[in-house]
């Protein structure tokens, strides 16, 4: 057996990656243009879904079950900025769960680095994601949502969306070679990760448990501190619930890329037999 | 003695065969509460130790399931090995099924660079050799057409064309010369030629004893994972056609 230290396998890895850079690259762009290769409207898409679906949202809440925002600020806006980062946090764990198996006939046939795959498929639904966020600025501008100095702590927020969704899809991935029934379990979770998000309702009508239980959810905090950032104008790192929030959710973010990349390494030469 | 190009170092390469697949939660849960987790363990390669020496051709024989094309996907880093390791020494051009990557939607001018990327070259090296291909592959007309209206054999041009446009040092193949049809098999038979000529260290394996005893100067045979001969193709070929009368 040959040793390696520690510094020579961080550089064996960053020549290997390197080398399949360019792999990286035409990954992410296939995956963006497949999407909506053959749809008239194609890549508009990106930007009228989320739209379409934030009228019909809007509509139901607010003008047929009565919800009315707490400070005055465009409820359509609450919403949409809800349904933007949520719809990017389950499109990237689908699609990279999915990615290991999707490209199981490569994986068979020529060596790839395999974290490419997932690394792959979040990044391209992460650039997609960030163009609709251009209907974010056009609706808000419309809706008259005047921007602050504190609109640029939103990158702050988008990383950390990266950094959540990039290691649960990691696990996920991971698992999901080796049972395939965790496609559908996933279904359920992240739907019961919607109704935790607060993407249309208010948290201030939450009492009890509730009110606990949508706290411990990362991915509220991050659409909470987003909020803050480009609907409210206020900053989350001197605002101290924010700033709580911004710290659990890194953390936790954090230390599900360490755990997904971890497992990913531990278990990447076993998905040959199993795919 | 040469210089050596591939050590293959006690290698044995393990299958689960469960004979029912256990691939999900439920099932796990009850077969591990019952003490059942037992796998049917098979071993494609059973120690297996050889080196190739640069510029020697070798041919790997074996019976159906002797583990021919698990040793060269060992080899290519498709497969790690349960045991052992395997050391490669120059740049490699696994062939071991051309196009794996391919996506029918992309048209063939997109399937090049995907498959190249694929393959580990850069964009840059893709643009300067992009008209070679196209040439080679004699695709011009149909490079803007979705791969999925592709015929086979178009597909198999065009995968042959994008893995041979670098000099590899070393060349793995798995039966791909018995693609397209005779004209371009020629051609490809040309292109192969001209890399042996160069030095090239070939690894072939094949079912046609003819084709390696043309190609091959040294060959191993298999038999169940194991090695059971190596040396020069001509002993060893006759130990294989004794063995297959």
């Amino acid at each position: 057996m040959v040793f390696l230290t520690l510094e020579e396998i961080v550089k064996k890895h960053i020549r290997n990656f390197n080398r399949y850079k360019f792999l990286l690259i035409e990954l992410v762009k296939k995956g963006i243009k497949l999407k909506y290769r053959r749809s008239y409207l194609g890549i508009i898409w990106t930007l009228l879904e989320p739209l379409l679906t934030t009228i019909v949202l809007t509509i139901v809440f607010q003008k047929l079950l009565g919800t009315s925002s707490k400070q005055g600020e465009p409820y359509a806006i609450y919403i949409l900025t809800g349904r933007l980062l949520y719809g990017f946090f389950n499109e990237s764990t689908k699609v990279a769960m999915r990615s290991i198996r999707a490209n199981s006939a490569m994986i068979k046939k020529v060596y790839v680095p395999k974290y490419l795959y997932p690394l792959s498929s979040v990044l391209y639904t992460y650039v997609i994601f960030l163009m609709s966020l251009f209907i974010l600025a056009l609706a808000s501008a419309v809706l008259g949502v005047v921007p602050t100095i504190h609109i640029l702590e939103a990158v702050v927020s988008l990383v950390v969306l990266f950094l959540f969704c990039f290691g649960l899809s990691m696990i996920l991935a991971t698992i999901s070679v080796f049972f395939r029934d965790l496609e559908y379990l996933w279904n359920v979770l992240s739907m019961l990760i919607m109704y935790c998000s607060a993407i249309f309702y208010y948290t201030t009508r939450l009492t009890g448990l509730a009110s606990y239980l949508v706290k411990l959810n990362p991915l509220y905090c991050i659409i909470s501190n987003f909020r803050s950032s480009v609907l409210y104008g206020r900053s989350i790192f001197t605002t101290p619930s924010e700033f709580q929030m911004l710290i659990y959710a890194t953390v936790v973010s954090i230390l599900l890329d360490i755990i997904g990349v971890f497992l990913f390494y531990k278990k990447q030469d076993e998905f040959i037999l199993q795919i | 003695m040469g210089k050596v190009a591939v050590k293959v170092d006690h290698v044995t390469m393990r299958f689960n065969l469960s004979k029912e697949k256990v691939d999900n939660l439920k099932e796990y849960a009850i077969k591990f509460v019952k003490g059942q987790l037992h796998y049917n363990e098979f071993q494609a390669l059973k120690d297996v130790s050889f080196t190739v020496n640069k510029g020697d051709r070798l041919g790997i024989l074996g019976l159906n399931g002797a583990g021919k094309s698990t040793i060269l996907k060992v080899i290519a880093g498709v497969y790690k090995p349960s045991e052992g390791h395997v050391e490669r020494y120059g740049k490699m051009a696994p062939m071991i099924e051309l196009g794996a990557g391919f996506d029918p939607q992309y048209t063939g001018r997109e399937n090049i660079y995907l498959y190249g990327s694929v393959l580990g070259f850069s964009r840059e090296f893709l643009d300067e050799k992009y008209d070679e291909i196209l040439e080679f592959s004699e695709l011009k007309e149909f490079i803007d057409v979705p791969l999925k209206n592709y015929s086979s054999g178009m597909k198999a041009r065009l995968g042959f064309a994008i893995a041979t446009i670098v000099e590899p040092e070393i060349l793995i193949l798995d039966e791909v010369l018995s693609v397209g049809d005779a004209k371009f098999r020629r051609k490809c038979e040309n292109k192969m030629q001209g890399m042996f000529d160069k030095g090239v260290t070939v690894l072939f394996v094949s079912h046609s004893i003819e084709q390696v005893k043309n190609l091959c100067n040294k060959a191993i045979l298999l038999d169940h994972g194991r090695l059971i001969a190596q040396g020069d193709i001509e002993e060893v070929a006759a130990i294989y056609e004794a063995m297959t009368e």
